[in-house]
């Protein structure tokens, strides 16, 4: 399909040799015998991604094995998951657990592997590219079965997510993972796909995770139909014009066959609807330097504030996601200069046990392995409280996307006013000239046949206008509705999520801070002798 | 040795305690530091109040003015005179200039310049010593012209000192007397007590490092924790409402936790830190030690090498009958005891050797036991603060979803 896997014109010269090179990845590694395990999270030690996360190999001597570890118990509030869930690294954001929805959607994306499509081309893979297993498990009766899997590439997800924006304008729709472009020499392939494919998973499962995206038919599609996802890869005006398939709008052309209302009310994609976008452009620019107020505007107050506040969150979430961050990253830090403290305690013991002449040094040796041990014990606290606080505070990082998808849904919004002002344009404009017809042709006597021929078929454009108008000021209605609903769940789910996170944050820290005090509390207790009796 | 002050100055009996029985004591404190002069010029001084009883001091009590280059001074003296003896170190010499006037940096140091003479008025022979006794007693005017008089004439060359520790590290035979056999100690007990002192420097040196690393780590955490503070008040006040008020009462414990761990970091510094580098310290002046043994026993080698050389010279003359046996007896009577004094000296330097790092061995197990001590009492305050901090912020939590 020529052009179909970029988005538009102007993005086509950025994907297309990325297509190219993620091919040529694929030449070098064989990801066929892969059935990955998760990369361990990186916080941990990095050189035994298969070990349980938490009894990380990197400071245990054998000597020492005495250290005992007792993982944290948290009566997890955050549902995003418990701490032991080591199937994936990506949770849903929201609050509700999955018991909030009678019904319920998992799914999961697994087993990279690669695929060759039949290639007339000489140059051997050329057309490779990688598909990924996705799995659902359901109970919504909509979806015919319990548990289904299909096979997906990149390329349809973007499919999926376009048949989406498309559909549901006006929603809160998840952003997509990005078209990345790989430098196949920088990048190693496995990375990048595991990369991906915890980054599919993500995105399928905010899907699922929405109230109305669940349900479309879209989703269901790729989730269930076997073999070739069965949607168009868009609805682009201009490119079905190629295929013959399209009627574009008498009224924007000026000439040519009548189209479906439906379809002249579609925004203007890309830079191939060109004449369409031209208009709208005009329309535009009269809106903001016309003498004349445009005959429809944007009066909802409410929604001004409400904009106005989504912007000022999304500053404020901004600046707190980037804090996050350093705070994540400062107690990471803390806990590994303390493993490297213990450790170097544990080297100083053994050194003076091994070269002991005196009985004192034997009972400092004693002493520092103590204090090394306790050391060591409050590195992996630090470490293991560290890998909740990420979780919790990923709810910052989690909204602060979603305001990407606020963006999107109020650009629906202003490109469906848009719509209408041009439509109501076009009719006023036409109706004036229908008029100016009517006068001229009356004063022929008899009528003039030309004249009257055209007026007819002017007639006829107008209702087509007339018509077309009305679908647009219905679609920009009901995208009205879809953001007033969307930022209301915003604002229920937001709050709930992040006293989710806050109360996770805080009881976090709370339990880490009893163990970590705990533990130097013996050592000040066994050293206290040597404080006792000071005069 | 007690400890009364800090968890590193030794002292001797309290004064109160030793007038009833007639026990020698001198205790001497370092305190008050000021900065005099300005630019370049400026420097540190400090009050040194001395308490004593000692017959050889005059008066009880005196208090004089010393600056940093004076301790170094006494230290040069003492490490000439007392061979063998392990003079307690000094704090570092220079600091970047941005830091040399910072409180911190001047605080420890008069705790170390504290500890430094302390050490030296509780070791029984240095207590001794006449400079120190000057360092303790004489005006300041006096004691800059000893000291800017001597240190010319009796300070060591740096470039000797690092030609002995050459020659400590080595095996290479002596190259100045043209022989094969090696002018170093063959002792097993000296080897291994020299492996021991370097390797124990490169060990506590990580763990030094590690330590002044950990210190930096909670300052870092408690900046990250105060600006999350910020942005999270911030959040709240675009929310408002009850999830507002949560994110405010949020940033607000975050602060409040970002400044116990900044009061943390400080005590870390000065308790456990601080310790542990006076500990690396203390090996390198051993390490001095040391390689004032190896020149005393090189001396003494030397000169036993000379005197065989006399021997054989003075038989020949003896045999020739030649005019200048008398010249060349007097002079092979001198070279003997010159080498009996080197041998006298050697022979000492060993034996304080010897109690010295027993002495050493035993006062480090304290010392360290204290640092250890209050290196986990602190971490435990810290993390039982913190957790009472964040446990508080538990209800109002749950007041603002429950509403």
């Amino acid at each position: 399909m020529m052009g179909s896997e970029n988005e538009g014109f102007e993005e086509a010269p950025l994907h297309s040799p990325k297509e190219k090179s993620e091919s040529t990845l694929l030449l070098h590694h064989d990801l066929n015998s892969v059935d990955r395990h998760p990369l361990s999270d990186p916080l941990l030690s990095p050189t035994s991604p298969n070990s349980n996360p938490h009894h990380p190999h990197d400071i245990e001597p054998p000597a020492y094995a005495d250290v005992i570890f007792t993982p944290f118990d948290s009566s997890d509030i955050n549902g995003s998951g418990s701490p032991l869930d080591t199937s994936s690294s990506s949770s849903s954001p929201h609050g509700f657990s999955p018991s909030n929805y009678s019904d319920y959607i998992k799914i999961t994306v697994s087993n990279p592997q690669k695929e060759q499509e039949p290639s007339n081309s000489l140059v051997p893979g050329s057309n490779t590219f990688v598909t990924y297993l996705v799995t659902t498990r359901t109970n919504i009766p909509d979806f015919g079965g319990s548990e289904f899997s299909v096979r997906r590439r990149f390329r349809d997800i973007v499919t999926l997510s376009d048949r989406l924006a498309e559909s549901y304008r006006g929603f809160f729709i998840p952003p997509r993972p990005d078209k990345s472009v790989v430098e196949s020499q920088v990048m190693q392939k496995q990375e990048f796909v595991e990369q991906r494919r915890v980054a599919l998973e993500k995105y399928l499962r905010r899907l699922a995770a929405h109230p109305v995206i669940r349900k479309s038919d879209e989703l269901k599609m790729f989730l269930q139909v076997q073999g070739k996802l069965p949607l168009l890869p868009t609805t682009d005006v201009a490119s079905r014009m190629l295929d013959g398939a399209v009627k574009i709008p008498k009224q924007l052309l000026g000439d040519g066959p009548a189209v479906a209302p439906h379809e002249a009310a579609q925004p203007a994609k890309g830079g191939r609807d060109l004449l369409r976008l031209f208009k709208e452009l005009k329309q535009s620019v009269a809106n903001d330097w016309g003498s004349s107020k445009p005959p429809v505007v944007e009066e909802d107050k409410e929604f001004m504030e409400k904009k106005d506040r989504m912007q000022e969150l999304e500053l404020q979430l901004s600046n707190a996601s980037q804090q996050a961050e350093a705070l994540v990253k400062a107690q990471q830090d803390m806990g590994e200069t303390m493993g490297e403290l213990g450790l170097a305690f544990i080297k100083l013991t053994k050194f003076e046990n091994e070269e002991a002449v005196f009985n004192a040094q034997r009972v400092r040796a004693a002493d520092m392995k103590n204090l090394a041990t306790a050391t060591v014990k409050a590195s992996r606290f630090y470490r293991e409280l560290n890998l909740h606080t990420v979780k919790h505070l990923d709810t910052l990082h989690e909204y602060l996307g979603l305001m990407m998808s606020v963006h999107g849904a109020f650009a629906d919004r202003s490109s469906a006013l848009l719509t209408v002002q041009t439509l109501l344009s076009e009719l006023s404009s036409l109706q004036s000239r229908s008029e100016k017809l009517e006068v001229a042709s009356s004063k022929i006597f008899g009528g003039d046949k030309t004249r009257i021929r055209k007026l007819e078929e002017l007639q006829e454009t107008i209702k087509v206008t007339e018509d077309a108008k009305n679908v647009a000021i219905r679609q920009y209605e009901w995208i009205k509705e879809n953001n007033r609903n969307e930022l209301e769940r915003l604002d229920v789910e937001r709050k709930a999520d992040f006293l989710n996170m806050l109360k996770g944050f805080v009881v976090n820290q709370v339990g880490y801070a009893e163990k970590i005090a705990n533990v130097w509390g013996k050592v000040a207790e066994e050293t206290s002798n040597y404080v006792r009796g000071n005069s | 040795m007690a400890s009364s002050r800090g968890p590193q100055s030794p002292r001797s009996p309290h004064p109160s305690l030793s007038l009833a029985s007639s026990q020698p004591y001198l205790s001497v404190s370092v305190t008050d530091p000021v900065k005099m002069g300005t630019g370049v010029q400026a420097y540190i001084s400090y009050r040194v109040i001395t308490k004593t009883n000692m017959p050889q001091y005059q008066g009880s009590e005196k208090i004089v003015i010393r600056r940093y280059s004076d301790f170094v001074w006494l230290y040069d003296r003492l490490f000439e005179k007392y061979k063998g003896i392990f003079i307690p170190p000094l704090p570092e010499k220079s600091a970047v200039e941005k830091f040399r006037f910072s409180a911190e940096f001047i605080e420890m140091r008069r705790r170390a310049l504290d500890v430094f003479v302390n050490r030296i008025a509780s070791h029984q022979e240095l207590r001794q010593s006449e400079d120190l006794r000057t360092f303790l007693q004489v005006d300041e005017e006096v004691m800059e012209r000893i000291r800017s008089y001597e240190t010319g004439l009796f300070k060591k060359k740096p470039a000797d000192l690092i030609q002995i520790f050459k020659d400590v590290q080595s095996k290479v035979s002596d190259v100045v007397l043209g022989k094969e056999k090696p002018v170093e100690e063959s002792s097993e007990d000296y080897e291994k007590l020299k492996h021991y002192i370097f390797e124990l420097e490169n060990h506590l040196a990580e763990a030094q490092k590690q330590a002044y690393r950990l210190v930096k780590r909670h300052r870092e955490l408690g900046s990250s924790l105060s600006d999350f503070g910020k942005a999270v008040k911030l959040l709240g006040a675009c929310e408002g409402d009850n999830l507002g008020k949560a994110f405010s009462e949020l940033g607000a414990k975050s602060e409040a936790v970002s400044l116990k761990l900044q009061k943390e970091a400080h005590e870390l510094l000065m308790n456990f830190e601080e310790p542990l580098k006076d500990y690396v310290r203390a090996v390198q002046s051993i390490k001095a030690t040391i390689a004032e043994r190896a020149a005393a026993f090189k001396q003494q080698c030397e000169l036993a090498e000379t005197i065989k050389l006399k021997e054989i010279n003075l038989d020949k003359l003896m045999l020739t009958r030649s005019d200048r046996v008398r010249e060349a007896e007097l002079e092979y009577k001198e070279l003997k005891r010159e080498s009996e004094e080197a041998t006298e000296r050697f022979e000492m330097i060993v034996r304080l050797m010897n109690e010295e790092i027993e002495r050493f061995q035993e006062q480090k197990t304290l010392d360290m036991g204290i640092a250890f001590h209050e290196f986990a009492k602190g971490q435990a305050r810290l993390a039982t603060a913190v957790a009472d901090a964040w446990r508080s912020l538990l209800p109002k939590l749950e007041a603002c979803s429950t509403t």
